[in-house]
C-alpha cells in the first residue's frame, strides 16, 4: 500500500536555525532518508523550496491564469514528501512518527488510491 | 409441523445465531476482503437466504457454517460482478482460494473479532464515531438503531458510520491486535469506546427506552468478550467490573413513581446482580 508522508513545517523556522543547527537538520532527514531505503520502503522523496517561490496556475473563463504564491496562505507549509509503499496504516504511521518534521511540524499520511479491487 | 412454526424457528435460529455471531462472521469475512461494507452486505444477504431457506428445508446443524459458507458465495460473487468489464486478475483466484480454506474451518471459526475492535477504535478513525462503529460492525446495530442511541439524525450517523468503513477500507487500517508495545495505548481506545456505549445506554434515567436500555448490555458484552480476548488486560477488567457494579444499581435509581432516588437511601434490595 502506498502513502504519501507530507512534512509540513513554519518556513521561517529554518531561516532563524545556525548554520550548525541547519546541519543537524539535514543530517536528521538524510539518516531518517537511509532508514526509509534500508528498509525497502522508500518509492521516492523530495524537499521543496519555499513557498515564496511558489506559483499557481488555474484556468478561468478558458484563459490560464498565473498567480504569485502558495494556494494556502498558512504558516505551516509543505515542505517535502516521502512516497512511501509498506503493508498497512500502521505502518505508515510509525515512520511518519519517526520523521524529523514530526518533532518540529506535522506530518499528514495520505493514502494513494488503489488499482480497482486490490 | 405448520408453516408458520417452520417459519417461526428458522427466525428463533437466525437470530439467536446472529447475536453470537454476527461480530465473527464480520470480522473474519472482513480481515479476508479488508472491506467491512462488504462483509456485511453479504452477511446480510446469507441471513436473508437463511429465513428463506431454513423453514422449508430446516435448519443447518451448524447454522454458523451455513451462513458463513452463504456469506462467502456473495463476497465472491460480488467481486465478480464488479470484474466481469474487467480483465480477470489472479487476485481473484487468490481470494476465492483464501476464502475456500477457511470453509475447512467450518467447525471452529476463527475469531477475529477483538482485531476488529482494534480496527474500529484505532486512533485514525474519529473518536466520536468508535463506540458506534463497533456496535455497527461488532453486534449488528442498524445505522437507525445506533442514531436513536447517540440522539442522532439515522441519516447523519449513516454517513458517519460509511465514512469511518471507508476509512478503514481505503488508509488500510489493519485489521490486527497491536504489539505489546502499543497495546496499552490502543486498548484504552477500545475501552473507551465501550465505555461511550455503555454511558449512553446508562443515560436513559427513566429506564423506559429499550434501545438504550438494550445498549449497556451489548457493551457489558463487549467488555466480556474483551476480558475473554485478552485474559491479561486488567484495564479491561476493571472496566467490566465497574460497569457491572453501575448496572448491578439500575433498577434503584428511581422510585416506584419513577421518582429520582438519593444515593444512601437507594434500597440494597432493589440491585441486581448483572
Amino acid at each position: 500500500m502506498q502513502y504519501m508522508l507530507m512534512a509540513f513545517v513554519q518556513e521561517a523556522g529554518w531561516m532563524q536555525m545556525t548554520p550548525a543547527e541547519q546541519q543537524r537538520g539535514m543530517a536528521a532527514y538524510m539518516a531518517f532518508t537511509e532508514a526509509l531505503t534500508k528498509a525497502g520502503a522508500l518509492k521516492a522523496s523530495g524537499r521543496l523550496q519555499p513557498s515564496s517561490t511558489a506559483t499557481t496556475v488555474r484556468i478561468a473563463d478558458g484563459k490560464s491564469q498565473v498567480l504569485d504564491g502558495p494556494y494556502v496562505d498558512a504558516k505551516e507549509q509543505l515542505g517535502g514528501y516521502f512516497f512511501i509503499d509498506v503493508p498497512d496504516l500502521d505502518a505508515a504511521i510509525a515512520w511518519a512518527a519517526r520523521c524529523p518534521a514530526a518533532s518540529h511540524g506535522i506530518v499528514e499520511v495520505r493514502p494513494l488510491w488503489l488499482p480497482p479491487d486490490q | 409441523m405448520t408453516c408458520e412454526t417452520a417459519t417461526t424457528l428458522a427466525q428463533d435460529a437466525a437470530e439467536a445465531v446472529a447475536r453470537r455471531s454476527y461480530g465473527k462472521l464480520v470480522a473474519l469475512l472482513a480481515t479476508q476482503t479488508r472491506d467491512v461494507e462488504a462483509a456485511e452486505d453479504a452477511l446480510a444477504e446469507a441471513f436473508s437466504s437463511a429465513l428463506a431457506h431454513w423453514p422449508s428445508g430446516g435448519c443447518p446443524s451448524n447454522p454458523e457454517a451455513w451462513l458463513l459458507a452463504a456469506a462467502r458465495r456473495k463476497v465472491i460473487d460480488a467481486v465478480r460482478r464488479r470484474r466481469s468489464a474487467e480483465r480477470s486478475t489472479p487476485d481473484l483466484q487468490l481470494l476465492v482460494e483464501e476464502l475456500d480454506s477457511a470453509q475447512a474451518l467450518t467447525t471452529a471459526i476463527p475469531d477475529h473479532r477483538l482485531a476488529l475492535m482494534f480496527a474500529c477504535a484505532h486512533p485514525a478513525i474519529e473518536v466520536g464515531i468508535r463506540a458506534a462503529l463497533m456496535l455497527q460492525v461488532v453486534l449488528g446495530f442498524d445505522a437507525k438503531r445506533i442514531a436513536s442511541a447517540f440522539l442522532a439524525s439515522p441519516g447523519t450517523m449513516g454517513q458517519r458510520l460509511t465514512r469511518a468503513k471507508n476509512k478503514i477500507r481505503q488508509a488500510r487500517i489493519p485489521f490486527r491486535i497491536p504489539d505489546r508495545h502499543e497495546l496499552s495505548g490502543r486498548l484504552d481506545a477500545v475501552l473507551d469506546a465501550i465505555y461511550a456505549a455503555f454511558a449512553e445506554g446508562w443515560a436513559d434515567s427513566g429506564g423506559s427506552d429499550v434501545v438504550r436500555r438494550d445498549l449497556a448490555d451489548e457493551a457489558l458484552f463487549l467488555g466480556r468478550l474483551v476480558t475473554e480476548l485478552i485474559p491479561e488486560a486488567a484495564e479491561a477488567f476493571g472496566l467490566l467490573a465497574l460497569m457491572l457494579s453501575v448496572e448491578a444499581r439500575r433498577a434503584a435509581r428511581r422510585g416506584e413513581s419513577g421518582e429520582y432516588v438519593r444515593s444512601p437511601s437507594k434500597s440494597r434490595r432493589a440491585g441486581t446482580r448483572a
